[in-house]
């Protein structure tokens, strides 16, 4: 197992200016790694500031110390420091992300929004439309909802299209934040079995799973973002 | 999004007064092929000034443009003859205003709008300017049999795809965009922003969009430039900009959308 990320004494407050220029700090002194193979999973009660964790890995929000570094093309790049334009490199071929919110432009169909990752990777848009329609067809969405706009399906629908897009590249590391919340059984097992293949594929994957069963199935090991909140340790 | 790491265009310490008053001041960037760079601000906030600065429509008080010129290399664009500098307003670079009518010929038809730039850099078998207008409009989704009216004849929406194609048409590199979905309605709207990401993508266009419609810079670009008072205050990648602003007024404009 090889390591991909590694966070080191990372810290994160917000400061709210339009509320008083209050400070909020978040965490402090932050250690975490992520290796080829695992699915660790991020834990802590609701508020604790999994989703923020998250989001700092994926260069979304920034951080107030420390570094994020990532396996990119044979290199260690530190996101926290690192360029938009490297930032956006390293997500289109080394970090994927799945969230839980779609936002797309209206109008483009399904099939083109779960393919267009792979597109920009340069595959050709046969294969990567061969792909898309294998994964919407794993997660059970009907074929005659294809061609159109995912903005008028159901939470679940949007979710599992989201999901889809996020699994269509093989991406070395990959974040997934409550992958399987509002599905049903049926597809939460398809998502199962879609990170036990990244896994098994090498990925290095963190994860925020609202169930204790997926957390069970899937995950290696668990890291709880608690113990790094600012007093934690008071 | 881009193959080589030059940068198309260098703006280094751009500012415009009109007298003692700023348009924009001390502005520096540089813009990568097929990057798509936004501009954010309220009105007044200096983003017009600031794009007319940079596309060579007026001079600046102080600062450098710089161009990689497909022939000349990097470039000084207020340093080239007014001759050279047209050239390359009319082939290289394109400009889609923010009203279709600042941007077309109303009194002449879809056809012959779109031609003309074409015309401009020397062709002139009339077959192929036709036939190249005609494969533009269609681009756009405009119907071929609509060829011949005058875009006065034309929706809003549609005024807009007219402009959009007759600066396409050239192949510039460069777009320089001033609010392109401003008088829209919401559903043309979103059918223009699928249109300008798909040409985007697959003429690996550079952009500088100017636009106080958040949404519109979080679909299309991938840095965001915020401006306050002529300067600018915010920049880096657009979803950390838009999702975790640093700068008082970038959280202010931030916090000011209405969710849905």
């Amino acid at each position: 197992m090889s390591e991909m990320l590694h966070a080191q004494n990372v810290a994160k407050s917000f400061t709210l200016h339009t509320q008083g220029s209050v400070t909020i700090p978040v965490f402090e002194g932050v250690e975490f790694a992520l290796s080829s193979g695992e699915c660790i999973a991020l834990t802590g009660e609701s508020g604790s500031g999994k989703s923020t964790f998250m989001r700092m890995l994926y260069a979304n929000y920034t951080c107030s110390k420390g570094s994020i570094k990532v396996f990119h093309d044979g290199d260690w790049l530190d996101i926290t420091t690192a360029s938009p334009h490297s930032i956006l490199e390293i997500r289109k071929r080394t970090l994927g992300y799945v969230s839980q919110f779609l936002r797309v432009i209206p109008r483009v169909p399904t099939l083109e929004i779960v393919a267009e990752p792979l597109v920009a990777l340069g595959t050709s848009r046969e294969t990567a439309m061969d792909k898309a329609r294998d994964l919407l067809t794993r997660l059970r969405i009907p074929e005659r909802l294809w061609q159109l706009s995912p903005l008028t399906f159901s939470g679940g629908e949007q979710q599992r299209v989201n999901i889809a897009r996020g699994f269509i590249a093989d991406y070395p590391i990959m974040l997934l934040d409550e992958p399987t919340a509002s599905l049903d059984a049926q597809n939460r097992a398809t998502v199962l079995e879609l990170i036990e293949e990244a896994k098994s594929r090498g990925a290095a994957i963190a994860g925020i799973f609202h169930d204790h069963e997926t957390r069970d199935a899937v995950c290696t090991g668990s890291f709880d973002v608690t113990s790094y909140k600012v007093g934690a340790n008071d | 999004m881009t193959q080589t790491n030059e940068p198309l265009l260098r703006v280094d310490n751009l500012t415009m007064m009109y007298g003692d008053r700023v348009g924009c001041k001390d502005v520096s960037f540089e813009l990568r092929p097929g990057e798509v760079l936004g501009i954010v601000g309220e009105s007044g906030s200096g983003k017009s000034t600031l794009l007319r600065s940079i596309s060579a429509q007026q001079e600046p008080t102080n600062g450098v443009v710089e161009y990689q010129t497909r022939i000349d290399g990097v470039r000084d664009v207020y340093q080239m003859s007014e001759a050279q500098r047209r050239l390359l307003m009319r082939t290289d670079w394109a400009f889609v205003h923010q009203n279709p009518r600042d941007g077309l010929r109303m009194n002449v038809s879809a056809g012959a709008n779109i031609g003309e730039r074409l015309m401009a850099i020397g062709d002139r078998h009339y077959g192929n300017i036709r036939s190249n207008a005609d494969s533009w409009l269609g681009k756009v989704e405009i119907a071929s049999e609509r060829l011949d009216d005058l875009p006065s004849t034309f929706s809003g929406g549609m005024q807009q795809r007219l402009q959009i194609a007759r600066n396409l048409v050239t192949s510039p590199r460069l777009v320089f965009m001033d609010e392109p979905t401003g008088g829209l309605d919401v559903s043309v709207q979103a059918r223009l922003l699928d249109l300008l990401r798909g040409l985007v993508h697959d003429l690996n266009l550079a952009v500088i969009i100017v636009t106080h419609d958040l949404a519109v810079a979080r679909l299309l670009s991938h840095r965001l430039m915020v401006m306050q008072q002529g300067k600018v205050i915010e920049h880096g990648l657009t979803d950390q900009v838009l999702d975790d602003p640093q700068h008082p007024y970038t959280q202010l404009l931030v916090s000011s959308i209405l969710q849905n």
